[in-house]
């Protein structure tokens, strides 16, 4: 079992509350906003380990929200999910600490994995901090 | 269009460079040759006249010393003295003895009576009267008389000088006769050069010397009739369509002129060596100014050639790559666009499909059919996602990027963009690939770009039916990845060959083709370090072979 919390950020509501049934029901902990200024409000209470971040939002964007999330939590990780693959927003993404960035639509299973890695990889973080 | 604009060009530079450069030139040698020319003939003409002038004034003075020497032999002898042939004789040998310019002396009474005579003529003009000859008259009027030139009695041509002496009431007359030779010769020392000639004529121009080419003495002069002139001058003459320098001199005693005649060609070719050097100095600078005139120009159309072509290049690789960028970011909106429903049935249909492990629907009659639709859209939302993500990848391909790159794989996708077409046609694309094939670093897009254009002229070679052979390789011994595009098209033909990569060269019919297409791909196979080159036979089909280092 997974101890991990994640977080996902996404306009599109179909889209945020199926993802957030399936990974519920592959009993992960997670939740889900629709826009970054949610996600930056539910930050603090809920203080998640993965956040999967939509780079193209309405109000602020992915890349935005990105760089708040990273100036109150830097040790959360961030996937970008993005339905545009431009290299530059990615580019952008990693620079700003991104962990990675995936395209949709994406298997589920994939982006599990991915969430997976980012949890790895911030518990290496936290342990040496 | 393009030979005639450079052609139509290259007409223009030079003539306006053998404009500008000979007609200055041609007209500071004309100026030059002008002045000179006048200068020099104006020198020759003087020095023909100051001649003429010195000729007559030598036989005037002639002229001159022998009237005062026989009037002064007339004075201070007595009629009687003289009449006496002995002594006659003898006062001949004095003045024979100082110039031999006398051939006789006579003394005739005023009835013309031939009283002495000493020479050569005296059996024939001893008994000769006088009375009746012109100059018996003249002389008894005027006192000293000079004549023409005549015959006479004697039939050759000669001339006399007679002085009338008064003595009481009677007047007798010293006649002698003067050798023409002695005026001849002071004449012919104004014979100059091989055609120059120099004469005398009277007042109504008969010649009074032999010329020294045509006519004969008491002929007419083979010249213009100079008889009425009274000053002396110079002047350049045309004469029987002959170019003529004459001069003229007065002798004024005989009111006599005397005419010197020369050749200009003769005198004047001091001149005419100069003019010919001159045109052959024009022409030398004409014939380097043209070799210059076309060195340069021909320099500069090839250079200019190289430019256009290079800016074509150039021009059509700008339009070509804001096209592409434009297509690009189209392609990324519609991908965008279509990847977030995609992504929203992609998750509904997972979430289906996780339902259907959950709950007891397996039990369900109709569970498989469940089982096989929802695999089924996700089969088809895969389908979906590869070309929105082969888009996003085109889109991306816009921009110059340098990453580690599998030509194989570049390969492969610029096959797939064509296949359709290629299967239409009925057209069979074989690949042979190395597996060995090292990764270079480069932009693959610029190299699916030089496949795509080299894949395309191929299908559109061919037709219908056919087939296309892609091979690599990897060289080790230069380290490079040799790439083969075979055709079995109908081939290029020889002529046609060599000019295939050619900016603006096209087969294709009017509003198909650029004629860029290969000359762009050549460009960019140089650039990105690599070779290109074709090989072509007529009826067999067409290789292009590209060499890619490996880097």
């Amino acid at each position: 079992m997974d101890k991990f919390k994640v977080m996902i950020v996404d306009d599109e509501l179909d889209f945020l509350e199926t993802i957030v049934k399936r990974l519920k029901a592959r009993n992960i902990d997670v939740n889900g906003v629709e826009s970054g200024y949610k996600a930056l409000e539910a930050l603090e209470g809920r203080n998640p380990d993965v956040i999967i971040l939509d780079v193209r939002m309405p109000g602020m964007d992915g890349i935005e929200t990105l760089r708040e999330i990273k100036k109150k939590s830097p040790l959360t990780e961030v996937i970008m999910l993005t339905g545009h693959a431009s290299v530059e927003s990615g580019i952008q993404g990693m620079q700003l600490g991104a962990f990675d960035y995936v395209m949709k639509p994406v298997a589920l299973d994939e982006l599990l994995e991915k969430v997976r890695q980012a949890y790895e990889r911030k518990l290496i973080q936290t342990g040496k901090a | 269009m393009e030979q005639g604009y450079y052609q139509k060009l290259w007409w223009e530079i030079i003539l306006t460079t053998l404009g500008f450069s000979v007609i200055p030139l041609f007209i500071l040698g004309a100026v030059i040759y002008q002045q000179f020319s006048a200068s020099y003939s104006a020198k020759v003409m003087e020095n023909m006249k100051t001649l003429a002038e010195n000729r007559s004034a030598s036989i005037d003075l002639f002229f001159d010393e022998r009237i005062s020497q026989l009037s002064g032999l007339a004075q201070t002898n007595s009629l009687a003295q003289l009449s006496n042939e002995d002594y006659l004789h003898k006062v001949f040998n004095i003045i024979q003895a100082r110039s031999k310019s006398y051939l006789d002396l006579g003394i005739i009474d005023q009835e013309g009576n031939h009283l002495a005579y000493v020479g050569p003529y005296h059996s024939i003009l001893k008994p000769v009267n006088f009375k009746n000859e012109d100059w018996f008259h003249a002389v008894l009027s005027t006192g000293v008389y000079v004549s023409d030139v005549f015959l006479g009695f004697r039939k050759l041509p000669h001339f006399i000088i007679a002085v009338m002496v008064r003595e009481k009431n009677q007047s007798w007359i010293l006649r002698a006769t003067i050798d023409s030779d002695i005026i001849e010769n002071i004449v012919r020392a104004a014979w100059i050069g091989k055609k120059g000639d120099a004469f005398i004529i009277n007042r109504h121009n008969i010649l009074q010397t032999s010329p020294r080419f045509g006519g004969a003495i008491l002929e007419a002069p083979n010249a213009p009739d100079f008889s009425k002139v009274t000053v002396p001058e110079a002047e350049d003459m045309t004469f029987n369509g002959e170019e003529m320098l004459f001069a003229t001199g007065i002798i004024k005693l005989k009111k006599w002129v005397l005419v010197i005649k020369e050749d200009p060609t003769d005198q004047l070719s001091p001149l005419l060596h100069a003019r010919f050097i001159m045109v052959l100095i024009f022409l030398g600078g004409v014939i380097l100014i043209i070799i210059g005139a076309v060195v340069t120009t021909r320099s500069m159309m090839k250079e200019l050639m190289i430019m256009d072509r290079k800016k074509a290049t150039s021009d059509e690789l700008m339009i070509q790559e804001s096209k592409m960028a434009a297509l690009g970011k189209m392609a990324a909106g519609i991908a965008h666009e279509i990847n977030n429903p995609l992504a929203v049935i992609g998750e509904k249909a997972g979430w289906i499909k996780d339902l259907l492990k959950m709950e007891d629907i397996s039990k369900s009659e109709n569970f498989q059919e469940y089982a096989d639709a929802v695999n089924k859209i996700e089969q088809h939302i895969n389908r979906a996602k590869t070309i929105t993500h082969r888009l996003l990848g085109f889109a991306r391909r816009m921009e110059p990027v340098t990453e580690r790159v599998n030509i194989n794989t570049v390969l492969d996708e610029s096959v797939s963009f064509l296949e359709n077409d290629a299967r239409y046609r009925n057209i069979d694309i074989q690949v042979d690939y190395a597996a060995d094939l090292p990764l270079i670093t480069s932009d693959p897009s610029q190299w699916q770009q030089v496949f795509l254009n080299i894949l395309n002229n191929a299908i559109d070679a061919i037709g219908k039916e056919g087939e296309i052979n892609i091979k690599s390789k990897h060289i080790a011994k230069n380290n490079e990845i040799r790439i083969e595009i075979n055709d079995n098209g109908p081939g290029i033909p020889k002529d046609v060959v060599t000019k295939i990569f050619d900016p603006f060269f096209t087969t294709k019919e009017v509003g198909k083709g650029t004629g860029l297409g290969l000359s762009i791909s050549y460009s960019i196979v140089e650039k990105l370090g690599g070779r290109m080159m074709v090989a072509s036979e007529d009826g067999k089909g067409t290789t292009f072979t590209i060499y890619l280092p490996v880097t």
